[in-house]
């Protein structure tokens, strides 16, 4: 609570009304520690694992590594074209990412700024297809994708491009619903002003809504980023040996006759820390599109 | 022709309003210019709607609809490279799959069932875990940042590297789960298997929490941030102890916002894949045959589209059903409220 911030907290006798008695702060103390050891504990076994020789893995579980060493960190790019997945991967997930911003964006546009027909059934048509199960349209979309492949020659099935159309759509509704709200918290005056100006529409909504919001973009770009980097059902089956992407070439490495469980996870972690870095630097971002998403 | 055609623009370039199409120019050719005019005249949301409409009918709407024909057809590995001519079998693949007696029918009333226990269970945990983690963490205390942080780590882990490191945690001989349980802490008398076997039932719930709470988490923080702090201070003069407003202030004004999360939850982890995936590949043990699996491996891994096209779209009627039940109840609710 904001306020009681300023209070003396249960100091001696003088306890104000918004302190909080011992029983509150030991369950606190007591749900939250678990709850961090329960969240950290995979970490700390990716961690520590990847710096550990081979040995330490394939024996007995240990905390600590007998000799803490970085030769998984150097093997992982040998063992499997991991270089090769990684570079698909980040190639599909910024394609992916930038289309579905920038497509995004002038739905959010007019769905925020404009009253007409179909808007409501556009917005729960468009929302509705996150409860799709996503087996439902894989099959069929793999038949699509064949082919158009065969009558046009265009190579969906197994490309790059067959990927990345298909995810730039697993993030739009996602995206659209949070650029509309934070458009929505852009006064309405600033681009009604440059539209009376002489603007048109497409320049008030770069050069004036756009601006405006440019940290709930970032966020929702970092969002789109993350949910193709992270999706594996369609990355198993419309990829080949080329165009593999890091959800799928990760199980490589356990399909050796020896499971090199140090190099799986440094591997982990290298594949991890980018949409870590960029998830924890913008969740406050996130959290104010929720509820900015929310309250409409 | 094309004089009529400018005729209209400029009258509709006349027209006051803020969607004023663009001068025109002798340069635009007719027909980009009928367009605007055509924009101008309240067109314009639907243009600016047209690409992300385009891209959800091409990859959901039609694909989704084209699996519901195929649920119709006798589409195995034989048709596969001529499929629009595969044989129509009217409801063959739905008497099949619903041949309760049958093994393939018994397979998907037990996949469905694992399904909805797993759902279930994982829903409910993570509910739990996020919201008690929301209200515990609500005040400033030292390290409460750090702590955020932490408990948003799982959810931004990709899934396959965060799940891939939870099967080997379960690893029989060198995973932690069986050396914490069993060599150190003693409450296991054996090493137990985690992957095959019952237990793969406890570790897809354990790893669906954990990857899963940390979601509840952040909108039910998101949600708290809205409640009025003018409740509590009143509620406090009164006399109301901090338990007493959980009960009494928090949770009621949390109630809408739990609804959706509930819901939310409930969608991603009936159709969730990738978990199941990571942990157990496609052969997964039968006590954690979940839907998602269960159909892929119809698919993808015995060629039968029919069939599998066919269990696909009963499931989309189910979550469909339930979806509806949910949204309807919980506004009833809202509205008796009221």
């Amino acid at each position: 609570m904001r306020s009681a911030h300023h209070l003396p907290l249960a100091g001696g006798r003088r306890r104000s009304p918004l302190a909080r008695p011992a029983s509150f702060r030991v369950t606190r103390l007591i749900v939250l520690g678990a709850l961090s050891i329960f969240a950290v504990l995979p970490v700390y076994v990716m961690v520590s694992s990847s710096l550990k020789p081979l040995q330490d893995v394939s024996g007995s579980f240990q905390w600590v590594p007998s000799v803490v060493t970085i030769r998984p960190y150097i093997d992982i790019w040998h063992t499997v074209p991991l270089a090769r997945y990684f570079v698909n991967s980040l190639i599909v997930s910024s394609a992916s990412a930038g289309l579905s911003l920038a497509i995004a964006l002038f739905a959010a546009y007019a769905v925020s700024r404009y009253r007409f027909r179909g808007r409501r059934v556009f917005t729960i048509a468009v929302l509705s297809t996150q409860m799709f199960p996503g087996i439902l349209f894989l099959l069929p979309l793999f038949l699509i994708f064949v082919s158009i492949g065969n009558a046009t020659g265009i190579p969906l099935f197994g490309s790059r491009g067959g990927l990345i159309i298909t995810y730039l759509t697993f993030s739009l509704p996602f995206s659209i619903w949070m650029l509309a709200g934070y458009f929505e918290s852009v006064p309405r005056g600033l681009d009604e002003a440059a539209l009376v100006d002489g603007c048109g529409p497409v320049r008030a909504l770069l050069r004036v809504v756009i601006p405006a919001s440019l940290p709930g973009i970032v966020a929702v770009g970092v969002y789109a980023f993350m949910t193709a980097w992270s999706e594996v059902l369609f990355a198993s089956v419309m990829t080949n040996d080329n165009t593999r992407t890091l959800a799928v070439g990760l199980a490589d490495y356990s399909t050796q006759t020896n499971v090199y469980w140090n190099q799986i996870m440094a591997a982990s972690l290298v594949v991890s820390v980018p949409v870590v870095a960029g998830f924890l630097f913008l969740q406050r971002y996130l959290v104010t599109g929720l509820t900015a998403g929310a309250v409409r | 022709m094309a004089t009529s055609v400018r005729r209209r623009v400029r009258a509709a370039g006349d027209q006051p309003g803020p969607g004023r199409a663009p001068r025109s120019s002798p340069r635009i050719p007719a027909r980009a210019r009928r367009v605007l005019a055509w924009a101008g005249r309240g067109g314009l949301p639907y243009l600016f709607l047209l690409p992300a409409l385009l891209f959800e009918l091409l990859i959901h709407f039609v694909p989704m609809l084209l699996g519901i024909v195929i649920s119709f057809k006798d589409l195995t590995l034989f048709f596969i490279r001529n499929w629009l001519h595969a044989p129509w079998t009217g409801l063959g693949n739905y008497h099949i799959v619903t041949e309760f007696s049958a093994p393939v029918g018994q397979a998907l009333v037990h996949s469905f069932l694992v399904t909805c226990a797993f759902t279930v269970l994982a829903v409910g945990l993570s509910w739990l875990l996020g919201s008690a983690a929301a209200i515990l963490a609500h005040d400033p205390f030292r390290g409460r940042g750090l702590l955020r942080a932490l408990f948003l780590t799982p959810y931004a882990l990709p899934v396959y590297a965060s799940v891939i490191t939870w099967a080997f945690m379960f690893q029989y001989n060198n995973g932690a789960v069986n050396y914490i349980l069993h060599n150190e802490l003693g409450i296991l008398a054996r090493p137990a298997f985690w992957l095959i076997g019952n237990n793969s039932f406890i570790v897809l719930v354990v790893v669906s929490v954990w990857r899963n709470w940390p979601f509840a988490f952040l909108c039910i923080m998101a949600g708290l941030q809205g409640i009025p702090q003018e409740l509590y201070e009143a509620s406090a003069i009164d006399g109301a102890g901090i338990w007493r407003q959980i009960r009494l202030i928090t949770m009621p004004s949390l109630r809408s916002i739990n609804q959706v999360v509930v819901l939310v939850l409930f969608l991603w982890t009936f159709n969730d894949f990738s978990t199941p995936f990571v942990l157990f590949g496609t052969t997964a043990p039968p006590a954690a045959d979940v839907i998602s699996i269960h159909i892929y491996d119809s698919s993808f891994i015995t060629w039968n589209f029919g069939e599998g096209s066919a269990m696909s779209v009963l499931l989309l009627c189910f979550l469909l059903l339930v979806t509806a039940g949910y949204m309807w109840f919980t506004s009833r609710g809202r509205r008796a409220d009221a």
